[in-house]
């Protein structure tokens, strides 16, 4: 999934230093019909604008329904208390089963901790924040065993970038 | 100028002095800045430099907060300059800014470089108060004070702007264009751009300065009381909307050299039309309702606040690529536009503004935010806002001002420098977060520092190329007379 976000951006991005360049490339000889180029120019404008509202539509149906922050359809998930404080993590347990429903239950102690879960090839799999006050519920279903860590996303001090746990994932009985 | 605007606007002799001193310290402080920032990517790099936690994490507050607060003033700096063609503003109001800005610099410097002090420019509630021994109390009051103090300045200078705007167009509304909007008037094709967007920097920006003046004073009373102690949430969310306001107004303010000047280039006409208007409202009340995409991972928020953070997040992109890149475009293409310092950055300008939408409008979706919050993607995408757009914005006006592009083939091949070193830098940053690099480490993993180097070795470009534009304007910036650029007549 992160690799293809890169892509996706880059293509947008890629597309847009293409119109530039173009009109960079053409922004000579002077035409004096500057009425003409408009009508033209607006014309295109038109339909830009439809087409990125189109897209918004699209987009925003695939991708907000089901909304992707319900909880899960698992009737009783395994429930693990995560407590951040500076600067190290408490989690009421260390390891988990493949395939096992589990739901992190996510507060601080302190200051704002951000509770990322970071699989064994070092990629994010999911986060949610740790505040005080609230608890945030982070629904978790591991498919691959390993060593995964849990890092500090929000900023929270001098050691912010040590505050490490790790959860072992074992594969199912 | 016809015989109306003659009489609103201020004195070109009482304008031009002030805009030199923003400018002048503006530049020399974004290229310390930008030093500061290449020396974090090398610390991360791990290979050409170390520095201990504790430092790292006070210059990134000093990069934060810099970076902000300079290319605010240098924003402001432009809109005040292009306004005060169209309404009379008071330069000694302009300048009391100034001084006050720099009084809340050497406060916000004092904390950090003296007190220690590294809760980053955001003063993530309730962190200014814990800082296990870094920081001491005062030095985070004195912190916060500098950034009241800044946001003081900042209301000063937009009291005036406001009344200025209130005496020749009657209201806010009507600079910004509603009563044409809604054919109540008819178009007016002599409604400056400037004064529409000015219109609109005023409405969010003071909105956010009074939201950010809250969160500010609750926060002392935090430190003062630790037994006041509001509600983190609530907390975030008025730091997160007077964060996103501000910058958004400082670009908004920035856009307006691209409007004034671009069209001297192209010699060609940038009128107001119903379609700009729209835009202008749409964005006004855009930029004051996005700020949730901003709290997607704080699961406690409403779910259709998140939702709304989302759709608006995707909205809020379109006036910027549909009206201002696209009439940007529209203007240069076949226009046999003279290529120098000044055009060329205002053209990267629109490019590194209508880039930098992308990976933001897709980090802006909750799927995407649960792998990319608070990664290094973060960082890449507000700098091509701003290393590639505000910045180009401020440097083109600063060049324009200066008759800078006359120095041709050198200006041109600066911008290059700088338009290289800024997209590799960005890219960096995008890189690292699709490979779930953390934004803020001090330290970075063997794995990840490759990038850290990259990321610096790109900085030391942008700084290089800066260098380039910056010391022939700051040579020529004493005696420069304002806005002789011998590039034609208004169009």
């Amino acid at each position: 999934m992160h690799i293809s976000i890169l892509l996706v951006s880059l293509l947008g991005m890629g597309f847009i230093a293409a119109v530039f360049g173009f009109v960079v490339l053409n922004s000579g000889p002077r035409d004096e019909d500057f009425g003409g180029i408009a009508k033209r120019g607006y014309f295109i404008r038109l339909w830009w604008f439809i087409g990125l509202c189109a897209a918004g539509v699209l987009v925003s149906v695939w991708s907000l329904i089901p909304f992707p922050l319900q909880a899960s359809s698992a009737e009783s998930p395994r429930i693990i208390q995560a407590v951040g404080r500076q600067w190290s993590w408490e989690l009421a347990s260390n390891s988990v089963e493949t395939g096992e429903p589990v739901r992190f239950r996510v507060t601080s102690q302190d200051v704002n901790h951000g509770f990322a879960i970071y699989g064994p090839d070092d990629k994010i799999v999911a986060q949610t924040q740790a505040m005080p006050g609230y608890f945030n519920d982070l629904d978790v279903t591991f498919e691959h065993a390993g060593k995964y860590r849990v890092l500090c996303l929000e900023y929270c001090g001098v050691a912010h970038h040590a505050m490490v746990a790790e959860i072992a994932v074992t594969e199912k009985h | 100028m016809t015989t109306t605007e003659l009489r609103y606007a201020t004195p070109e002799a009482q304008r031009a002095p002030v805009v030199k001193l923003y400018l002048g310290i503006g530049l020399l402080v974004f290229a310390g800045l930008m030093l500061v920032g290449a020396l974090m990517r090398a610390a991360q790099g791990a290979t050409m430099l170390t520095l201990a936690p504790d430092v790292f994490y006070q210059l990134m507050t000093l990069h934060g907060a810099g970076m902000v607060g300079t290319a605010g003033l240098a924003a402001l700096a432009v809109n005040w300059y292009f306004l005060s063609q169209h309404v009379q503003l008071n330069p000694k109001i302009f300048l009391a800014t100034l001084l006050l800005s720099l009084v809340a610099v050497a406060m916000i410097v004092g904390s950090i470089l003296i007190g220690h002090f590294a809760a980053a420019w955001t003063f993530l509630y309730p962190l200014p108060a814990f800082s296990l021994g870094q920081w001491s109390k005062g030095a985070a009051l004195t912190f916060v004070g500098g950034l009241l103090l800044l946001g003081v300045a900042f209301l000063l200078v937009y009291l005036d702007m406001g009344v200025a705007i209130v005496r020749r167009y009657g209201s806010i509304a009507r600079a910004l264009g509603l009563p044409m909007l809604f054919g109540r008037e008819p178009i007016d094709a002599t409604h400056s751009p400037t004064v529409v967007a000015s219109a609109m920097v005023l409405i969010v920006n003071v909105a956010g300065i009074a939201v950010g003046a809250i969160v500010l004073i609750m926060t002392m009373l935090h430190l003062i009381y630790p037994a006041l102690a509001p509600d983190a949430l609530l907390m975030k969310n008025l730091i997160f909307f007077f964060g996103h306001v501000f910058i958004n107004a400082t670009i908004y303010s920035a856009v307006i050299a691209v409007y004034e000047i671009l069209p001297l280039y192209a010699r060609r006409p940038w009128r107001v039309s119903r379609p700009f208007l729209a835009a202008w409202l749409a964005v006004t009340l855009m930029v004051l309702a996005v700020y949730p995409h901003h709290l997607l991972m704080d699961f406690a928020m409403p779910p259709w606040m998140a939702i709304m953070g989302q759709i608006v997040s995707y909205a809020s992109g379109i006036p910027v690529l549909v009206m201002t890149a696209f009439g940007g475009l529209m203007l240069v293409y076949r226009s046999g536009i003279r290529w120098d310092a000044a055009s060329s950055l205002l053209v990267l300008s629109l490019f590194g503004w209508a880039a930098g939408i992308i990976p933001a409008v897709i980090d802006g979706m909750i799927h995407v935010n649960l792998v990319m919050h608070n990664t290094l993607w973060v960082p890449g995408h507000f700098h091509f806002y701003l290393l590639l757009g505000v910045l180009p914005m401020v440097l083109g006006f600063a060049s324009y001002l200066c008759a800078n592009g006359q120095q041709g083939r050198t200006g041109l091949v600066a911008v290059a420098v700088y338009a290289t070193g800024g997209t590799l830098l960005c890219l960096s940053f995008l890189v690292s977060g699709a490979l779930s690099v953390p934004r803020r480490f001090a330290v970075h993993e063997e794995s990840w520092q490759w990038l850290g180097n990259v990321g610096a070795l790109s900085g030391g470009i942008v700084l290089i190329g800066t260098l380039m534009i910056a010391v022939p304007i700051l040579q020529k910036l004493p005696r420069a007379r304002l806005a002789s650029t011998g590039i034609g007549a208004r169009a």
